[in-house]
C-alpha cells in the first residue's frame, strides 16, 4: 500500500506532464483523422463521417484556390527564410562576436518583434505601406517585407544561442595550427554553427507559412494558405486542408529528427 | 557538467563576448543590413501607426487621408471599442492564467522527472506549432461540438452549469461560441510560449537547494512554495509575458471559436483596416492596446521584481 502511494507520489506530476502534452497533441491528431474523412455525404465538416483516401489522392479535385495559397505560401516562406537567415545569422556574428556602441540597443529592437501582439505590428506596417503610397500595390512583396521583418529576430536569437554556447577551444586551436581567419571560420566555426542556422531557418519557414495575422492586413488580393483556411471556414471548410496540415506536420517532424540527428553526431564526435 | 575538466562552462552572453576578436567596424557591416530592414520594417511603421491614428476621422479609401491631428479619435475609438478592449484583457488574462498553472505542471515534469526522456518532450512541446495554426484553432470547433462528447462530459459533471453561473458560458448546453471556447482556445494555443520559458528557468534550479528544503524538514509543497517556486519566477515573468501579449492581440481564436458578442479588440482593429478602411479609428485602438500592454507589462516586471528579461 505505502510503496503503491509511493510510487504514485514519485510519478503523479510526471504522468500530469504527459498528460497536457497529449492534450497538445488532440487537435493534431484531430486534423489527421479529417484528412481521411469523406465529407461528401454530409454538410457538416465538424464531424467525421466516412474513411476515404480521396483527399489524399486526388489534389486535382481540391476545393479552388487551395493550391494556389499553398503553392504562394511556400514561395514567400521559402524567399523569407532565405532573406532572414542571411540577415539573422549575420546580426547575430555581430553582437556575439564584436564589440560595438549600440549593442544593447540592438539588442532590444531584436526583442521587440517577439514581445508585440501581432495586430500592432501588421496594423503599423499596413499604415507605413499606405503612407507610402503603395496602398494600391500590396500583395506578394509587401507579404514578403513584413514575413522577413517578424522571422529577423527568431533566426538571431536562435543563432545566437548556438553561437555564444561554443567553446572556442577549437578555433584557436586552428589558428595555432597556422589556419588563415577565413579557413577557421569555413572549416571550424561555420560547420559548429550550422546546426543553429537550419534550426533557424527551419523555424522562419514554419513562422513564415502559418502566418496569419500580419499577412491577413498586408496581402491586398494575394490569399495565403492560412487566408484560405481562414476564408473558407465561412463557407465550411474542405477537407483538403487537413491533407495539407498533416502533410505540413509530418515533413516538419522528419526535418527537426533529422536536423537534431546531425547535432548529435557532431557533438559525439567533438566529444570523442 | 562534470566533463568540462577545467573549462568553465560557457553559457551566458557576456563570457565570450568579453573576448572580441573582430575589428572595430566588422560588427557595424555585420549588424547593418538586419538593423535597417527592422529599423525600416518595425520601428518606422510604428510612427506611420501613430500618424493615421491623427487622421482627419472622415477620411477613406475613396477619398484619401488628411492629416489633421485629430486627438479625439482617440476618445472615440476608446469609447466606442472598449467592450473589446476588456473583453482582450479580460480573456488573455484569464488564458494566461490557465496556461500558467498548465504549464508549470509540465516545464516542472520536463525539467525535474523526464530523465531521459528530457529533450523529446521538448520537441514534443513545439511540435503543434508544425500544424497550422488555424487548423488547430478549427479543431476545437470540432472538439467543443454541441453533439460532442466533450459537451457531454461537461454537462454530466455540471461543469456547464458552473460556467453558466460564473458567465463564461451563456446557456448550459453550448460550449462553443461562449467565452468559455475563446479562453480555451487562446489558453491552447499559446500554451508552448508558457512552458519553455519555465522550462528555461526550472532547469536552472540548482536540484540540491531543493533537497536541502527536504534535510531542514520542510513538507515538499513547503519547499516547492518556498524554494523552487522563487527561484522560477524569471521563468514565470517571460512565460506570462509571452502569452498575455499576444493572446491579447490575437482575433483567431474569437472570430473561428467565438460568437459576435466575444469579439475582442483585434477582430475590431483588423475590420476597421481592411473592409471599413477607417485608419483614423483603427490606428488610434492600435496604438492604445499597444500603450496599454506596456503600461502593463512595466507594471508588472515592477512588481515581480525581474528585469533580465532581454
Amino acid at each position: 500500500m505505502t510503496r503503491a502511494r509511493r510510487w504514485i507520489g514519485e510519478h503523479l506530476v510526471l504522468g500530469l506532464g504527459l498528460l497536457v502534452l497529449a492534450y497538445t497533441f488532440v487537435p493534431i491528431a484531430i486534423v489527421v483523422l479529417m484528412s481521411f474523412n469523406d465529407s461528401s455525404t454530409s454538410r457538416n465538416v465538424y464531424k467525421f463521417q466516412k474513411f476515404t483516401w480521396d483527399n489524399w489522392l486526388h489534389p486535382g479535385s481540391w476545393a479552388d484556390g487551395m493550391a494556389d495559397s499553398v503553392w504562394l505560401s511556400i514561395r514567400i516562406a521559402l524567399l523569407a527564410t532565405v532573406v532572414a537567415t542571411a540577415l539573422g545569422t549575420l546580426a547575430a556574428f555581430a553582437l556575439v562576436r564584436h564589440r560595438f556602441a549600440g549593442r544593447s540597443a540592438a539588442n532590444l529592437i531584436i526583442f521587440l518583434p517577439m514581445a508585440s501582439p501581432e495586430i500592432v505590428m501588421g496594423s503599423s506596417l499596413l499604415a507605413l505601406f499606405v503612407s507610402a503610397g503603395f496602398g494600391g500595390q500590396l500583395g506578394f512583396w509587401t507579404i514578403l517585407i513584413a514575413h522577413i521583418m517578424f522571422c529577423l529576430s527568431f533566426v538571431i536569437v536562435t543563432v545566437k544561442a548556438r553561437l555564444s554556447g561554443l567553446n572556442d577551444n577549437l578555433e584557436q586551436a586552428a589558428m595555432d595550427l597556422y589556419a588563415t581567419e577565413a579557413q577557421t571560420f569555413w572549416r571550424v566555426t561555420f560547420p559548429l554553427v550550422l546546426p543553429g542556422i537550419v534550426g533557424a531557418a527551419l523555424l522562419s519557414f514554419s513562422l513564415s507559412f502559418d502566418d496569419f495575422i500580419i499577412t491577413n492586413l498586408n496581402a491586398g488580393q494575394e490569399v495565403t494558405f492560412p487566408m484560405f483556411v481562414y476564408g473558407a471556414n465561412q463557407r465550411g471548410v474542405p477537407m483538403e486542408v487537413n491533407v495539407i496540415g498533416t502533410a505540413m506536420f509530418v515533413i516538419s517532424i522528419a526535418v527537426v529528427l533529422g536536423n537534431e540527428i546531425v547535432r548529435r553526431r557532431q557533438e559525439k564526435a567533438l566529444a570523442a | 557538467m562534470t566533463s568540462t575538466a577545467g573549462v568553465p562552462p560557457v553559457s551566458t552572453d557576456d563570457t565570450t563576448a568579453a573576448k572580441p576578436r573582430g575589428r572595430k567596424l566588422t560588427g557595424y557591416w555585420l549588424i547593418l543590413p538586419g538593423a535597417v530592414w527592422l529599423l525600416l520594417f518595425f520601428v518606422i511603421p510604428f510612427y506611420s501607426l501613430v500618424a493615421s491614428s491623427l487622421f482627419d476621422p472622415k477620411g477613406s479609401v475613396l477619398t484619401g487621408y488628411e492629416m489633421t491631428w485629430h486627438v479625439g479619435n482617440y476618445v472615440d475609438a476608446f469609447n466606442q471599442y472598449k467592450g473589446q478592449l476588456g473583453r482582450s484583457l479580460l480573456y488573455a488574462g484569464l488564458a494566461t492564467l490557465t496556461c500558467l498553472v498548465v504549464g508549470y505542471v509540465l516545464a516542472y515534469a520536463i525539467a525535474f522527472k523526464a530523465g531521459r526522456w528530457k529533450n523529446l518532450m521538448l520537441v514534443l512541446v513545439i511540435a503543434p506549432f508544425f500544424t497550422s495554426f488555424l487548423l488547430r484553432t478549427l479543431s476545437w470547433k470540432l472538439i467543443l461540438a454541441d453533439d460532442g462528447w466533450v459537451v457531454g462530459v461537461a454537462q454530466a459533471i455540471h461543469l456547464t452549469d458552473v460556467l453558466n453561473i460564473i458567465g463564461l458560458t451563456t446557456t448550459d448546453d453550448r460550449l462553443l461560441a461562449t467565452p468559455f471556447a475563446v479562453i480555451a482556445g487562446l489558453t491552447y494555443n499559446f500554451l508552448p510560449f508558457m512552458v519553455l520559458p519555465l522550462y528555461a528557468s526550472l532547469e536552472k534550479v540548482d536540484i540540491r537547494l531543493i533537497e536541502a528544503a527536504g534535510d531542514l524538514y520542510a513538507s515538499p509543497m513547503r519547499g516547492f512554495f518556498k524554494v523552487t517556486f522563487p527561484l522560477s519566477l524569471p521563468g514565470v515573468v517571460a512565460g506570462t509575458l509571452l502569452t498575455f501579449i499576444p493572446a491579447a492581440g490575437d482575433y483567431v481564436n474569437a472570430q473561428l471559436l467565438g460568437s459576435t458578442n466575444t469579439k475582442m479588440i483585434g477582430n475590431s482593429i483588423q475590420s476597421l483596416f481592411t473592409t471599413q478602411g477607417d485608419y483614423a479609428t483603427a490606428g488610434a485602438l492600435s496604438v492604445i492596446l499597444m500603450v496599454i500592454i506596456v503600461a502593463a507589462v512595466m507594471a508588472y516586471v515592477r512588481t515581480a521584481g525581474t528585469e533580465e528579461l532581454v
